[in-house]
């Protein structure tokens, strides 16, 4: 589906959350470091309870959340304190986390606050042993450029990291989550840009170019799950949509795409509800006895107890595709699965061993013709009608369009139902943390040390390294600069030229490939010592897209060995008598053209080596082979 | 620059701030109280930024939607009785909740920038329902303060409080109760209030506005000891750093531990007498394990003697500690009971015994307890112990300084006869 975004008013804002590289936590003195969770030394439970908001208000987000109220166990170690157990009031902000976040702020053109509040921003899926994320918001106002025009970054905080899930313990109502302490209040800065992006290359450039900035500090964490991006999307008519936990910049085309759709399709839906006069009012009804003598084993496992409702129009509703893999059935099912149950309608039954009579009967309680849609939870009564009155708001919700939400994006781009989006009563001041004052003093000196400007460094990079404007601009706005001037400083005889793109646009297009190819894994060491081993000749540079095509699906292998496993290693001896062959097979050829034949030869070698050898060497040795075929004759 | 206060809490205002380097910003939101110089307003987002009131211009957007000023929630808070409107619940018993303050009932100051205490007895049913299942609720806030603000005065007050309830038919008695003292006040309590129902004290280390709260879990457990039979005053907190059992001290042995932790209440030469094992996701599961015997429910008669001697003191003896201090509260103060928290076994240095003697002989009971909290006094054992006991120290036993205190507060309410002084105090029934 081709989409053209500017026509349906496609908004789209980004959250980047990136970890600092502080000597210690945000709000205690325990280190920034991960650890591995059997090096466990504690292990306690807890539960969390929805609480007011100083505004009297409980957050929408977090009272959902109380809904399915579970224990949390949580994991500590050596490396972890009482602040992260939440058995101890925090300290106050660090400093050094203030210092970078400042830094980060004036790079992006941003105006720090005069005076920083750390507020408590209710959290109670238990990621936070406290039941809230300490959060504090540094500065405004700011703006980046792209090809396709200015961002504004409304905002960066400065927060702390939340707990990491571990896995879940034990089955259905009663299972706990498992949550490790050690990454629980590593600093990190939250961007959040405006919603002015507008395509999803715009989208793609803006999140890189944060990043690029980010990392020009040299004070943040790199590394997996050290960065990570949401983003917002909405479009004419549709609503705000929270999209957390995108994996990879490579992903955000797809998810923005097939948010779109379901957008788009949702409104759609709308419309034929309304024509046809829908209606979400219905009663939850025990229709167990329909199933008394039932086949169907989803129901005689669940116990036999089935609860259903009756939505009136919907049918064919349930079935619409919204996006891949995910129609609008999979909407109300996310529902229904925050209280443990799985759902089935009449728009796919009969199925699962239900018969047609059986749903003849269902449609018979409810006195529901062709028109409508039944749909049933095979549950016991308490939990089958919370899940089907999540169902019923959620069908009525359909009604009005698109519902705003926070949703969860999947491996394949799709995204399912996570919670309502936050509001703004979930914050409220941590009284325990006291404010920081920023005089212009400290501005003044984070101000004159600041890392060097795209301007500078491109200018930089065009004198020094002889690149042309517009692979100078290419690399110097590109994250990997910094290991682009290591590659040169440290290895001979490699055109800058060959480094820029290789960085750029060979990784680019690797990203592309896409299929089994994570870029994400290479690291800097590899790309130091393919650059080493190509400045010792040991291979040709048109097999370094192979090379670190094989080390992406081999992260752990040395490039060294990667070389040698793909079989590029060069014999010489087996490049010379390549040459000798096909030299002799053409001497007639060599004779006719003189040193003339030299360049279709060239072709017919490389095309038998490709790769393995550079091109120069190759000539030089024809060269060197052909003379001599002429000086013999 | 220009100064302009025609702004109140809880308005919106609009601030337009000349900054050196960008022009003309300018910032919107609700002015929030603050403890600092600037301007602190709430952002829609949510967030509270400070302003610097330099090179301003505030504009008000919009008036009203004051925020509640702490001394109207304390209105609020304080206007005595509050029995939730609710139907009585057939067959389920009456509780009593006395409210005194503390963290268990907290709310931000923004003043000062601290939790302070500030919920009602309403406050503390509308946050945790479910106490309405345990039992019908009667509310009444006695004092709303924070717990190192007690004194002996309030423990009267509050004894009397208990007295008047169970007299009117409680079957059970909730205190909530600041942390920092509440050993203090169940101590005092267990002397002034003989008790034929359960009188338990509860409180909170992490405060009741965040959802990790040990709030409700205690209070939970806390209704759950007030029905059942033991009939003494006890103090229910949290047993672990996990939400799953409360501890049951009793009112005498208990002692905070701990600055902050959850697990801070220990009972101190003495095992509890027994833990609440939790269930929060039923709490008709929540299930007893007791370790050892206890006053059970209407054994005793129902018996008020609130008579306390407020001046006695807790002197703390450190090495070098001059003896003029205990001279000072004798001699200067007229105290007319000491406690004395000595080193070790019982001790203070070889200087300070003729002034323990003076003070016996003019009629002021002196007691021993001991810094290390664990363990018995024995003045038997070194020269200074028997030093001691020839002054005519009185022994404390295995007493906790508090507990000993407290304790010699009340016995010099009820006698000023030193021998009954000196058998009250070492007797361990009381």
């Amino acid at each position: 589906m081709k989409i053209d975004y500017h026509k349906i008013g496609l908004k789209a804002g980004l959250e980047i959350h990136q970890q600092l590289d502080t000597r210690t936590k945000l709000f205690c003195k325990c280190p920034t470091r991960l650890r591995d969770k059997k090096e466990s030394t504690l292990s306690f439970k807890r539960y969390l309870r929805a609480s007011k908001s100083e505004m009297g208000e409980v957050d929408k987000a977090a009272l959902e959340e109380e809904k399915y109220s579970r224990m949390f166990i949580y994991k500590g170690y050596d490396s972890t304190c009482l602040v992260e157990n939440d058995e101890q009031p925090p300290g106050e902000l660090n400093r050094e986390a203030i210092d970078i976040s400042l830094e980060v702020a004036l790079l992006l053109n941003m105006n720090p606050v005069d005076e920083i509040h750390t507020m408590r921003k209710i959290v109670i899926d238990g990621s936070n042993t406290c039941g809230f994320q300490r959060t504090a918001l540094i500065a405004m106002g700011g703006e980046i450029e792209t090809e396709e025009g200015g961002v504004g970054v409304d905002s960066l905080s400065l927060e702390e990291d939340a707990a990491q899930k571990i896995e879940t313990e034990g089955e259905d109502d009663a299972y706990a989550v498992v949550y490790s302490l050690d990454r629980l209040g590593i600093p990190l800065v939250e961007i959040g840009t405006a919603p002015d992006i507008r395509t999803v290359e715009q989208a793609r450039k803006a999140a890189e170019h944060l990043g690029m900035i980010l990392r020009s500090t040299g004070k943040v964490k790199r590394g997996l799950g050290t960065i990570r991006q949401d983003i917002n999307i909405s479009i004419e008519g549709g609503a705000r949509v929270e999209l957390k936990g995108v994996q990879n910049l490579r992903l955000i085309g797809k998810i923005v795409e097939n948010e779109v759709i379901r957008q788009t399709k949702l409104i759609e839906l709308r419309e034929e509800l309304k024509r046809r006069g829908a209606k979400v009012e219905s009663p939850i009804e025990d229709l167990s006895s329909v199933f008394e003598r039932t086949a169907s084993n989803v129901i005689k496992e669940a116990g036999g107890e089935v609860s259903g409702v009756c939505l009136r129009g919907f049918s064919g509703i349930l079935g619409t595709e919204l996006q891949p893999e995910r129609r609008f059935g999979s909407e109300l099912a996310d529902f229904a699965n925050k209280y443990g149950v799985g759902l089935m309608h009449t728009d796919e039954l009969p199925a699962y061993g239900i018969t047609a009579e059986e749903v003849e009967q269902m449609k018979r309680t409810f006195d529901a013709t062709e028109a409508d849609c039944v749909v049933i939870v095979a549950a016991e009564r308490e939990r089958a009608e919370k899940a089907l009155k999540a169902v019923l708001s959620r069908a009525e919700e359909a009604m009005r369009g698109v519902p705003k939400e926070t949703r969860r994006a999947l491996p394949n781009g799709s995204s399912a139902y996570m919670r309502p989006l936050p509001g703004a009563s979930r914050m409220y001041p941590e009284t325990d943390v006291p404010p920081v004052e920023i005089d212009e003093q400290r501005l003044k000196q984070i101000k004159s040390k600041l890392p060097e400007t795209f301007e500078h460094r491109k200018g930089r990079y065009r004198e020094k390294f002889g690149l042309n404007d517009e692979l100078a601009d290419k690399i110097s706005r590109n994250s990997n600069f910094g290991l682009f001037e290591r590659i040169m400083e440290s290895y001979e005889n490699i055109p800058a030229t060959l480094v820029v793109r290789t960085l750029t646009d060979t990784l680019a297009e690797l990203m592309q490939e896409g299929e089994g190819i994570e870029v994400e894994n290479l690291e800097d060491r590899h790309f130091m010592e393919l650059f080493k081993l190509l400045s010792a000749n040991t291979f040709g540079k048109e097999a370094v897209p192979d090379i670190l095509k094989f080390l992406a699906r081999n992260p752990v292998m040395s490039v060294d060995k990667a070389v040698e496993e793909i079989g590029l290693r060069v014999n010489m001896e087996e490049v010379e008598r390549v040459i000798d062959n096909i030299v002799n097979a053409k001497k007639g050829f060599i004779r006719d053209k003189g040193a003339r034949a030299v360049g279709p030869l060239m072709g017919i070698v490389m095309k038998e080596l490709r790769g393995k050898v550079d091109g120069k060497m190759i000539n030089k040795i024809l060269e060197e082979k052909v003379k001599k075929v002429l000086e013999g004759s | 620059m220009q100064r302009n206060n025609s702004f109140v809490e809880g308005d919106r205002i609009r601030i337009k701030k000349k900054r050196t380097d960008s022009g003309v910003v300018v910032y919107e939101g609700v002015v929030m109280p603050t403890a600092t110089r600037n301007v602190v307003i709430k952002l829609d987002s949510g967030y509270n930024i400070g302003i610097r009131q330099e090179n301003v211009e505030i504009e008000v957007i919009e008036r009203g939607g004051r925020l509640k000023t702490e001394k109207e929630a304390k209105e609020g808070a304080e206007e005595g009785e509050e029995t939730r409107k609710r139907k009585v619940k057939e067959g389920l018993p009456t509780l009593s909740i006395l409210s005194t303050g503390g963290t268990i009932a907290s709310k931000v100051d923004y003043r000062t920038g601290a939790v302070s205490p500030q919920f009602s007895t309403e406050d503390i049913l509308e946050a945790i329902p479910e106490l309405g299942q345990i039992a019908n609720i009667k509310g009444k806030v006695i004092y709303s303060i924070l717990s190192e603000n007690m004194r002996a005065e309030y423990w009267r007050k509050l004894a009397a409080e208990v007295y008047t309830e169970i007299k009117n038919g409680a079957e059970g008695i909730i205190v909530t109760h600041g942390t920092d003292t509440m050993g203090y006040t169940a101590a005092a309590l267990s002397f002034m209030v003989q008790t034929p129902v359960p009188v338990v004290l509860v409180g909170s280390q992490r405060s009741s506005d965040r959802p990790s709260s040990d709030a409700a879990m205690n209070t939970i457990c806390a209704a759950k000891v007030a029905c059942s039979d033991l009939a003494e005053v006890v103090v229910v907190m949290h047993g672990s750093t996990s939400d799953n059992f409360c501890l049951i001290h009793r009112g005498t042995k208990v002692r905070k531990m701990h600055t902050s932790a959850r697990d801070a209440f220990q009972s101190i030469n003495d095992t509890p007498i027994g833990k609440v094992i939790y269930d929060a996701t039923d709490i008709n599961k929540i299930r007893f394990e007791f370790f050892s015997a206890y006053t059970k429910r209407g054994e005793n008669e129902l018996e008020l003697s609130d008579k306390l001697e407020d001046k006695c003191c807790l002197i703390k003896f450190y090495p070098g500690a001059d003896p003029a201090i205990l001279d000072f509260f004798v001699a200067q103060q007229g105290y007319k009971g000491i406690v004395l928290e000595g080193t070790g076994l019982g001790h203070v240095s070889a200087e300070w015994i003729p002034g323990v003697a003076r003070a016996i002989k003019q009629g002021i009971p002196v007691v021993m307890t001991s810094q290390c909290l664990y363990g018995t006094i024995c003045d038997r054992v070194y020269d200074t112990g028997r030093d001691l006991l020839r002054a005519g120290i009185i022994e404390g036993e295995d007493m906790l300084p508090e507990t000993a205190l407290v304790k010699l507060m009340w016995v010099l309410g009820q006698t000023s006869d030193m021998e009954e002084v000196r058998r009250l105090m070492r007797d361990e029934k009381i």
